[in-house]
């Protein structure tokens, strides 16, 4: 507005709660009342400037339209819901540009939910592919079992040929390898927390790939927190739910989300708080959670649910015990996902690797990754996936490093497959400057 | 524990980044983080920074428009931000924007103001203005061509030409209306014309398949009647603007410039990124997406109370804040600092807020100066002054707010930008200006305060 206009005024929310009445939209959308978020929109359209999808693709409506506008027209008439809502990637980056709290992302997840309900047919390749995707856990054990075959089928070309051809997956990726020892089971093995501490206890939400593809970021995480001193609980758990939200699988999100409130409710019970080493995963219980779900202790368990570095940062005083460490010449790019940026925690690695003598790391940026899960691996959202992501790859490729570092999973896949770069967790870089090489002692102990 | 630093900065709008890099800038050992929720109003601005473009007259009408902002300051009344701070620190202010925009900006040899076009045909009096609108300046006598997009409807370019020539411009206009190539949705985002052309991505027209830039400029070149210089809406180019600015002055043989657009803008949006360079480049600590949602106070033992919400009543100079509380998704994260600069913004920025009841500001419960009864908020004369346009905190020189007694709420406490009161920047256009001055002195004297 470049001119004597000004600005609309605002709609406080709040201001009018106790006059509307609620009128009910998506209808699975049980308790769901969206209408003072959507009556807070005065279409400044920020929300869209923030868009990754809507950058790169002409045809994509933007979260605008996917949220408020689109509330409004189903409120009138008896419009479904446009199917463009299974373009967005559910990187939440509009939630936060929105300064009207407007709940964007709220918004998307239930009316992917309605769409995928009312609209997709469950036999179609898209729905099956999707469900596959987002029950990723599901497959998973059976592949842990056999990790080393399933690695060998999972590289295999005519594998990756009939999981573009019949699944829609595309085979320009390489699945992501499963490890030999999940972390699960190095857990068992290993006898379960060396630290027993009444005041100091954390219950540990690994996730699924963690657990069964990168254990060495969970037993990073365990090190570095008996480091301190912490009993570390490691509940039993489901998939959060962050794949099943952004392919509209409420059902299935639902009943993972019902597990794991149940479990770390009773962890709280003991006197744990919740760390979580996954971006998206903390994201899942501390905010789309309560957004959409109601089981008893959602709220809890949401409130007492951390990352595993920040908590760190505020229970101790984790950058002074930094200082004075060192590590051999590390030099790092790192992409902050969008998950941590909407967490208020993309500055944090930065900042605590400043700390470690001999370690550099190099912020490439806000730009988005591009995969969001599992939105990069459908054949026909590639394309999109590493449009989105070229800007990162660019910057990681300017930057004075040779690897990468990042908290998210998927990003780390997206990283690695735009750059060739090896990619490492935080958290990981923590327990080599304030453990060591951890592994060699465990297995003296364990010997000895 | 908490998160320590030695100045706090509340907001990461324009006032707060500026606070914040000033108090990084004065002292050497001094630790400074921002924190700021959701995104600022620079997105929806225009980039351009405007000191005083109209001054407030006693007949409650704007004066105007200035030709030389500075002649106007020593006449504004007491209570405006810029009484407050001084004009020489508005001049410093200035100087420290124009070291950190270096060559991105232009406007700095000279105290009048520039007359920039603007979308609508108007011409906007402004101090500083990106480079990319530089080569379309109304007071240049060069003939223009206005070229708008089919799928852009915010800008009619035959419509901004025939308004600039009818405002008097000394230059004849004239507006082309293209398909811009490449895009087909006609409510295409901004960051998508803006992306296609930074990636000179290759689109399909009748000619066969091109570069965006140059499918850009062929298409142009058509309608080209020997101008010297073209302008296009705001959407040259994000990242990599300057190069697509010369690619199409290149192919097109004239100067090129930008109109900036209304919001979203995409000249706010390279303004941001700038400024968030330049914290990342100072040192500064910037945690984002998450709000500030309470205080603490130091008790005389100086260890924190649950003060929150109750120091309205008993403020004066000796009370401090110990802790700010900032909300992560449902977790409370106390961050503490010696020094606070809130700039968390106006009605729109959600620094202040307004119930049916009572004007507030939501953090610090500061006071509000506003009348009682809620009908004299706003006049009924839409173009007339509003009350409501001015509604935010009234601060001492030092920009400390003051209560309803007019004593400092807190001893450090700082306030600056749209969350002051005293100024409405919409009918003033001194938004920019105001933000900046008194961002750089919050921030500089917080900054000092550290240092003692
Ligand atoms: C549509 C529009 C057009 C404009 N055009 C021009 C122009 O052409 N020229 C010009 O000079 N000026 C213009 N301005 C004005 C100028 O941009 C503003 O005056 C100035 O940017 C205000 O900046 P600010 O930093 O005070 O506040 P804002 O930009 O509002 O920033 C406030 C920040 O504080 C954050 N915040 C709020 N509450 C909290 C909290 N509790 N915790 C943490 N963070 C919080 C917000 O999320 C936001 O990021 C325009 C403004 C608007 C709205
Ligand atoms: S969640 Fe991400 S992809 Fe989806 S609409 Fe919002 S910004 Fe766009
Ligand atoms: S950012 Fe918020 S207020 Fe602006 S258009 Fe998007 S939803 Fe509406």
């Amino acid at each position: 507005m470049s001119d004597a206009e000004r600005p609309t005024d605002d709609h406080v929310p709040g201001a009018e709660d106790e006059e509307f009445e609620p009128v009910r939209v998506f209808p699975e959308a049980e308790e769901m009342d969206l209408r003072p978020g959507a009556d807070n929109c005065y279409k400044c359209s920020t929300c869209d400037t923030n868009c990754p999808v809507a950058e790169v693709d002409d045809e994509f409506p933007g979260p605008k339209f996917q949220g408020p506008e689109q509330w409004r027209l189903k409120r009138q008439n008896d419009h479904d819901i446009d199917d463009s809502v299974m373009k967005c990637s559910n990187c939440m980056r509009c939630d936060s540009a929105c300064p009207s709290e407007v709940p964007l992302s709220q918004m998307h997840n239930t009316a992917r939910g309605e769409y995928v309900e009312e609209n997709m047919d469950k036999r179609s390749r898209e729905y099956v592919r999707n469900r596959i995707l987002a029950n990723y856990r599901r497959l998973a054990p059976l592949a842990a079992a056999f990790p080393r075959t399933a690695n060998f089928v999972m590289g295999l070309s005519v594998t990756k040929w009939i999981g573009e051809k019949v699944l829609g997956i595309t085979s320009e990726r390489d699945f992501p390898e499963f490890a030999t020892e999940t972390f699960r089971e190095w857990w068992t093995e290993r006898g379960g927390a060396k630290i027993e501490n009444p005041n100091k206890r954390v219950a540990y939400f690994h996730g699924c790939y963690a657990n069964y593809n990168t254990p060495e970021v969970a037993k990073a995480l365990v090190r570095v927190y008996e480091h301190f001193g912490y009993e570390v609980m490691v509940p039993d758990q489901d998939c959060s739910g962050t794949p099943m939200f952004a392919n509209g699988m409420l059902e299935d999100a639902r009943r993972a989300a019902e597990t794991n409130v149940e479990e770390l409710a009773a962890a709280i019970e003991d006197g744990a708080d919740v760390v979580a080493s996954c971006s998206s995963c903390s994201m899942s219980l501390r905010q789309e959670y309560p957004e959409l779900f109601d089981f008893e202790d959602t709220e809890d368990v949401a409130a007492n649910t951390w990352d595993a570095v920040e908590y760190l940062r505020v229970h101790e005083d984790l950058e002074a015990e930094l200082e004075g460490t060192s590590l051999a010449g590390e030099s790092f790019a790192y992409h902050a996902p969008c998950h941590s940026r909407n967490q208020g925690l993309d500055g944090q690695t930065i900042e605590l690797m400043d700390a470690i003598d001999g370690v550099e790391a190099h912020d490439v940026g806000d730009s988005c990754s591009g995969i969001s899960g599992t939105y990069g691996w459908k054949a026909e959202k590639y394309e999109t996936s590493m449009k989105i992501g070229e800007e990162m790859f660019e910057h990681m490729a300017a930057a004075d490093a040779e690897r990468g570092l990042t908290e998210c999973p998927t990003c780390s896949m997206q990283m690695e497959h735009g750059t060739g770069y090896e990619i490492t967790h935080t958290l990981e870089v923590l327990e080599a400057a304030l453990v060591g090489d951890a592994d060699a002692t465990e297995r003296r102990q364990g010997a000895g | 524990m908490a998160i320590e630093d030695d100045v706090l900065v509340i907001g990461g709008g324009l006032a707060g980044a500026t606070a914040a890099l000033a108090a990084a800038d004065a002292g050497r050992d001094v630790r400074v983080r921002l924190v700021t929720y959701k995104q600022s109003t620079l997105r929806h601005a225009s980039g351009l920074i405007d000191v005083l473009g109209y001054a407030p007259a006693s007949d409650g009408k704007a004066e105007g428009p200035l030709v030389d902002p500075f002649d106007a300051l020593a006449d504004l009344p007491e209570g405006h931000p810029y009484e407050r701070v001084g004009s020489e620190a508005v001049r410093e202010a200035l100087a420290f924007f124009d070291d950190i925009a270096g060559d991105a900006y232009a406007g700095d040899h000279t105290d009048r103001n520039a007359l920039v076009p603007t979308h609508r045909g108007t011409v906007k009096p402004t101090a500083r203005y990106p480079v990319s609108t530089a080569e379309g300046l109304a007071s240049d006598d060069r003939d223009a061509l206005l070229v708008g997009f089919e799928t852009l409807p915010d800008f009619e370019a035959p419509l901004a030409a025939a308004h600039l020539e009818a405002a008097g411009a000394p230059f004849s206009a004239r507006g082309v209306t293209i398909p811009f190539p490449g895009i087909v949705r006609d409510d295409a985002k901004v960051t998508r014309y803006a992306h296609l052309l930074d990636r000179d991505e290759t689109v399909t027209t009748g000619a066969g398949e091109t570069g965006a830039r140059e499918a850009l400029a062929t298409t142009v070149r058509q309608h080209l009647e020997g101008e010297p210089r073209v302008g296009f809406p705001a959407v040259l180019g994000d990242e990599r603007a300057a190069e697509v600015r010369t690619a199409l002055a290149d192919a097109l043989g004239a100067d090129v410039f930008e109109v900036p657009m209304g919001p979203p803008s995409l000249p706010g949006i390279r303004l941001e990124d700038l400024l968030y360079g330049a914290l990342e480049d100072a040192g500064v600590r910037v945690t984002s997406g998450v709000p500030v949602v309470d205080y603490e106070m130091a008790d005389a033992a100086g260890a924190g109370s649950a003060g929150a919400g109750t120091a309205a009543d008993g403020g004066g100079v000796g009370d401090r804040i110990d802790r700010v509380v900032v909300d992560r998704n449902g977790t409370e994260i106390p961050h503490r600092a010696d020094q606070y600069v809130l700039a968390t913004g106006g009605l729109v920025g959600k620094g202040v807020r307004s119930e049916r009841e009572r004007v507030f500001e939501p953090i610090f419960d500061c006071h509000v100066p506003h009348a009682e009864d809620r009908y004299d908020w706003f006049v009924d004369d839409v173009f007339g002054e509003q009350p409501y346009a001015r509604f935010g905190l009234a601060p001492d020189r030092e920009l400390r707010p003051l209560d309803a007694r007019d004593e400092p709420e807190f001893a450090n406490l700082r306030a600056a930008g749209a969350v002051l009161g005293g100024y409405d920047f919409a009918a003033e256009k001194s938004g920019g200006g105001v933000s900046l001055a008194t961002g750089y002195v919050a921030g500089r004297r917080a900054a000092e305060e550290v240092d003692e």
